[in-house]
């Protein structure tokens, strides 16, 4: 039951982007369409899952004096893997993110939950954490990319959806367009989690 | 012609490309610190300083050892065939030096200077996982800057920083005051904020420097 805890704790309880505010640089800057912020929530989901099981591996032997440097040498490992990886076999994608890609590495969801969860937990349940915070991450960008894509150019995944009279928001796909969604997505959860807790 | 390149890069990095506004480095720090003027200024000042040493050190360690140049370190002294390319290690070697280079500029400044250690120092450590600094770095070798000019490229790039701190913090000292719903209290008006100022440094693109 507590395992399954784990997992779910991510998604909306303790979502890194809309509860914790870890993160918000790639979010902002890889969420202009549905297609980069996923493909930023995937190398980022890998990356979290991989270190918080190595790290979880580990965490017996690591001294405690210096186990943020041994943290980061794992995560920039990982980071290195996809960088190559998706240069590989996703250049285009991997032309899109940019920077955004090798920067990963000071994503501060990944070292965060190394450090908070990873290195005091057991194998099984630092992946599930991953795993929960990964698809939250993803959850996040999938909201903000929609939100942005269709307002900024009337496309969702590159397919139109709305009519041909609408006129797109420029400004959506923008960088100001990134600040002004996060902003008032944020407030719109403040909402909900107020209107919760005033009626029970 | 040299200075006139210097220039387009600084003023690129400051108002064009504005490092928060633009190209989204730096929110974390940006969002928390900006509370009140005084540490605004603080950690502007510390993100300058290790930006401008960083720069200095990533430009060499990627020039004489990752890089596959004539002047690598590894081609010199090892009389290999050709130069090797250990390109694939930067992310791991640059991550390292700057932590190790933000330790190294806290000690130092904790010895010779107590009183700049007083002021800047609650800011440095925080500063490691600044994506700003690895950003800038990177930046550098992708834009193959020069020495000089990716050390103008680090002075401008915390400029930057500075800049959209310091203004963020008068706007919200003065926010204080005012009548905000209360559901964007704090976080999200900042970040509407951030993007109204975003708005006004989108002007900033118009501006035509490439002689």
């Amino acid at each position: 039951m507590s395992a399954l805890k784990e997992f779910t704790k991510g998604l909306y309880k303790e979502n890194p982007i809309f509860r914790q505010m870890l993160g918000c640089c790639p979010m902002l800057a890889t969420s202009g369409s549905v297609e980069s912020g996923l493909g930023m929530g995937v190398a980022a989901t890998f990356v979290l899952i991989c270190s918080n099981v190595i790290i979880s591996l580990i965490r017996a032997i690591v001294p405690k004096k210096i186990r943020i440097p041994i943290y980061i040498v794992v995560i920039a490992t990982f980071v290195t893997i996809v960088d190559l990886a998706m240069a590989g076999f996703l250049p285009a994608l991997h032309k899109t993110l940019g920077i955004f890609v090798p920067l990963i590495v000071v994503n501060c969801i990944i070292l965060g939950r190394a450090e908070a969860f990873a290195g005091k937990n057991s194998v099984g349940l630092a992946f599930l954490d991953g795993l929960g915070m990964g698809l939250g991450f993803m959850l996040a960008l999938f909201i903000l990319g929609t939100i942005r894509e269709i307002l900024g150019n009337g496309t969702f995944m590159g397919i139109p959806v709305m009519s041909s009279s609408f006129e797109p928001v420029l400004l959506m796909v923008l960088p100001p367009g990134a600040f002004l969604v996060i902003g008032f997505l944020l407030g719109f959860f403040n909402w909900i989690e107020r209107r919760r807790t005033a009626r029970g | 012609m040299e200075l006139q390149n210097l220039l387009v890069i600084a003023v690129g990095a400051i108002f064009i490309n504005n490092f928060v506004f633009s190209r989204f480095l730096g929110i974390c720090p940006y969002i928390g610190v900006s509370r009140n003027l005084d540490s605004a200024v603080g950690m502007g000042a510390a993100v300058t300083f290790v930006l401008t040493m960083a720069s200095a050190v990533t430009y060499v360690l990627n020039h004489y050892l990752l890089a596959p140049t004539q002047e690598n370190l590894f081609f010199l002294i090892l009389s290999l065939s050709q130069p090797p390319d250990l390109t694939f290690l930067r992310t791991i070697v640059f991550i390292l030096v700057i932590a190790s280079l933000v330790q190294f500029v806290e000690m130092v400044i904790q010895k010779s200077s107590p009183s700049l250690y007083k002021a800047l120092g609650i800011y440095l450590p925080l500063i490691t996982t600044n994506c700003i600094i690895l950003g800038v770095a990177i930046l550098n070798v992708t834009q193959s800057y020069t020495f000089i000019e990716s050390i103008i490229h680090g002075i401008s790039a915390g400029a930057g920083f500075t800049l959209a701190l310091i203004l963020m913090a008068g706007i919200r000292e003065k926010l204080e005051l005012a009548d905000v719903p209360q559901s964007l209290r704090g976080v999200p008006i900042a970040f509407i904020m951030a993007g109204l100022m975003a708005i006004a440094f989108l002007g900033f693109s118009g501006l035509k420097l490439v002689p």
